[in-house]
């Protein structure tokens, strides 16, 4: 019997170098399961606008699923990106000057761009 | 690379050619083609936000050579992000690891991607639904 009274579960929390555990692995998949769905509705959605005019393509994004599911796809991709993108600029870039800026880059770009998206889609929904 | 003098382990040219090495390092390229991509959707969503004008730049792009094969390009990129991301879940549980399926799924994840491509594109394109 293990002399460790704490709950194995406590233990495995916060492992690793940075102190997160499985977090940043856990992230990234669920984020990848939901864009399973996510982006086939997106994909579909967008064929069917494909020939569609301003007024029609609008009035689509402005449903509320269409906009709850965007504004979702929107979040969800952006995290995925991210998580994605620094364990690839983890890997491959070695000046760690470089390293650091592009890891703080790429978060800064994404924020801007997932709000810039959300603002876009909330715009269409509430019609302003 | 950081200069750190010490010695390095064979690398890449050692090693005969294999799918997964392909499905593997494609999975990567595709994720940061597929992270530049959605700045072009925000882009598109943004214009369709801010009126008919600017809508009709972004479609006018959309719908120039260049947009069109950027379009047919993603559409690839994504498939097999998608397909292949399907694929590493799976193997997340475990299962697929054995050399055989993992080189099948590796080529499944390719060919099921350009079918797809191939099969979005001649719906777009043939236009019967226009």
């Amino acid at each position: 019997m293990s002399k460790d009274l704490r709950n194995p579960l406590a233990r495995a929390r916060g492992l690793g170098s940075a102190k997160e555990g499985v977090g940043h692995w856990m992230t990234q998949r669920l984020t990848a399961l939901a864009l399973v769905f996510l982006t086939l509705w997106f994909v579909i959605t967008v064929l069917g606008l494909m020939h569609a005019d301003y007024a029609t393509a609008r009035a689509t994004i402005a449903k509320p699923w269409n906009a709850v599911l965007l504004i979702a796809l929107i979040v969800t991709m952006f995290k995925h990106a991210v998580l994605g993108l620094q364990v690839v600029i983890e890997d491959y870039v070695h000046t760690r000057w470089l390293e650091m800026t592009s890891l703080v880059l790429i978060k800064f770009i994404a924020v801007l761009a997932a709000l810039t998206g959300v603002l876009a889609v909330l715009r269409i929904a509430l019609g302003s | 690379m950081a200069q750190t003098g010490r010695p390095l382990s064979p690398h890449l040219q050692v090693y005969k050619w294999q799918v997964q090495m392909a499905s593997s390092i494609l999975h990567r390229v595709t994720g940061i083609i597929l992270a530049v991509g959605s700045l072009l959707i925000v882009w598109g969503l943004a214009a369709l936000a801010a009126g008919q004008d600017a809508f009709a730049t972004f479609s006018a792009c959309a719908a120039s050579p260049f947009g069109t094969i950027v379009m047919i390009g993603w559409t690839l990129v994504f498939f097999y992000h998608l397909c292949n991301g399907i694929r590493h879940l799976v193997q997340d549980t475990g299962k697929g690891y054995a050399i055989e399926s993992f080189v099948r799924s590796s080529w499944m994840a390719i060919i099921v991607s350009i079918v797809l491509t191939v099969a979005v594109w001649a719906y777009v394109l043939t236009g019967s639904h226009a």
